[in-house]
């Protein structure tokens, strides 16, 4: 389980909380927070739950995969600290993660 | 002061589902009804073939909104419920549970229905189709190690359903019509990569193979008699030939309709009032100056995002370029586009190294791209298909230079 803090671009925030096993981008679209809008249901297929990981945080989500990478590139503002939301796998370790969501994922 | 405007959506699949929660989303705050024959909320069908089979997904991760959502935003939602017909004059919809719900604006999104074979034995228990959460639940107790499954086409549903069973221990063999799998949707190229593939996940195939009738005793399925007289003895037969669109209710009260319900480029139906939109609907696609049906997860969303936009007075979105992903094993397929009036073929990578794109061109312009594990071609490759843009097909060809330096 751990309580995620997701700030929408124009600074609302909403913490919630979300199951270990749940990905980042999950516990966004069952909470129904805008921002992430996950076409491609977490199959890593199409770039629209990218988020900012917090700098405190980067470490501790591990690190992207080649095919995360790849399709990150093509992302709108991507910055160093963005990610594909859908391929972070939440645990106890994640208690306390910060996200921020990009203006538009389109 | 007049009533809010009502919305009734017929389909509770990923378009439907998809359509209710953008109506709110956008601010429109009228009555809405979202009538769904399956008896759980919307949720997300790909998964189905993959991670579902494979004990990876329960109907709960797969809900498109978790199921409070929908009264939440007082989306009055009614699952286990059919549309009979429609009465366009009076703007009602006579439902299975005896009532009739009234609509200002009427959302098609009735999906399509797995196409099944005219043959002998089509009942027999043990022959399943791939559509639904509940087929799935069967599937899924079907498979194990040891058990043989047919598989009765080589498209997508056919593949991945291939994979899983591969993954779960299975005996499997795919049984194509065609000289190759993936024949509607794919290149001589893909289709060759993919048998390779999968033969080498120890999935037999059977290429030209016509299904004449399913073998049974006892009621059960116990093999595929093929058109050659040979029989393929089996415990359990998936059927995965394609799926026909939902559209009678439309053509039977005088909608325009052409193997699907034929729209605008704001998903409207020749009915001002009634949209369609997903699997259902038969649509423009001004890239190829062509009109079609797309079953995809991509096109739903389209849909429901025009059908959305037009009803609460928002602008037309922006045109997408159609695109389609399926994962088999470790490879992930992505195509964008498709290969309308395609003059050359280009293989970007080499095919052996399991990262590799063909680009389907007309000229020098990308009409479709299909990348497997290659994720900035599939990206690239969208972004040149919509924006019309000539490349370098020298440039497209040379996998040292990378692709955002081929589109420059």
């Amino acid at each position: 389980m751990a309580k995620i803090t997701y700030i929408e671009h124009d600074g609302t925030e909403h913490v919630v909380e979300v199951k270990t096993g749940l990905t980042v981008m999950e516990g966004a679209v069952k909470n129904n927070i805008p921002g992430i809008d996950a076409d491609c249901g977490g199959a890593c297929a199409c770039a629209t739950c990218h988020v900012y990981v917090d700098e405190a945080w980067r470490d501790k989500t591990g690190t992207s995969s080649a095919m995360e990478e790849s399709m990150l590139d093509f992302a709108e503002n991507v910055e160093p600290n963005s990610r594909l939301s859908c391929q972070i796998k939440v645990s106890d370790a994640l208690d306390g993660l910060v996200v921020r969501m990009p203006e538009s994922q389109h | 002061m007049s009533e809010p405007a009502r919305v009734a959506i017929l389909g509770a699949g990923h378009a439907g589902g998809t359509a209710a929660a953008l109506l709110r989303q956008y601010g429109f705050a009228g009555p809405i009804a979202l009538v769904g024959e399956e008896p759980i909320a919307p949720y997300q069908r790909p998964p189905l073939s993959k991670a579902w089979l494979k004990g990876e997904a329960d109907a709960e991760s797969l809900a498109l909104k978790p199921v409070e959502f929908y009264a939440e935003h007082d989306i009055d939602f009614r699952p286990s419920t059919l549309a009979l017909s429609l009465n366009r004059g009076a703007r009602t919809v006579a439902l299975s549970d005896g009532s009739e719900l009234p609509y200002d604006f009427l959302i098609l999104a009735t999906g399509a229905r797995p196409i099944a074979l005219p043959i002998p034995g089509a009942d027999l228990a043990g022959v399943m189709f791939l559509r639904t959460a509940a087929d799935a639940e069967t599937l899924k107790a079907t498979v194990g190690p040891g058990k043989r499954l047919a598989v009765v086409g080589g498209g997508y549903i056919g593949l991945e359903v291939a994979a899983s069973g591969r993954a779960l221990g299975a005996e499997v063999v795919v049984l194509e019509r065609e000289a190759r799998l993936l024949a509607r949707v794919a290149c001589d190229t893909l289709s060759d990569f993919f048998k390779a593939y999968h033969e080498q996940h120890g999935v037999r195939f059977e290429l030209s193979a016509t299904a004449v009738a399913f073998e049974g005793e006892d009621d059960h399925v116990t093999g595929v008699r093929l058109a050659d007289g040979r029989l393929v003895a089996s415990d359990a037969v998936v059927v995965g030939v394609g799926a026909h669109p939902n559209d009678e209710i439309a053509r039977d009260c005088g909608l325009d309709t052409a193997r699907g319900v034929v729209v605008d480029l704001d998903a409207r139906t020749s009915d001002p009032a009634i949209f369609a939109i997903g699997d259902v609907a038969h649509r423009p696609m001004p890239i190829y100056d062509r009109m079609f049906r797309m079953e995809s997860v991509p096109n739903a969303l389209e849909g429901a995002k025009q059908a959305a936009s037009a009803i609460a007075g928002r602008p037309r979105p922006p045109g997408e370029v159609p695109w389609q992903w399926s994962d088999q094993y470790d490879l992930k397929l992505q195509i964008a586009g498709y290969a309308f009036d395609v003059d050359e073929i280009l293989v970007r990578g080499d095919p052996k190294s399991g990262h590799f794109a063909v680009f389907h061109l007309q000229g020098d312009r990308v009409q479709a791209v299909e990348a497997i594990n290659a994720a900035a071609e599939f990206m690239m490759g969208k972004q040149l298909i919509g924006a019309r843009r000539p490349v370098s097909k020298a440039r497209l060809a040379d996998p040292s230079i990378s692709m955002k330096e081929v589109a420059a």
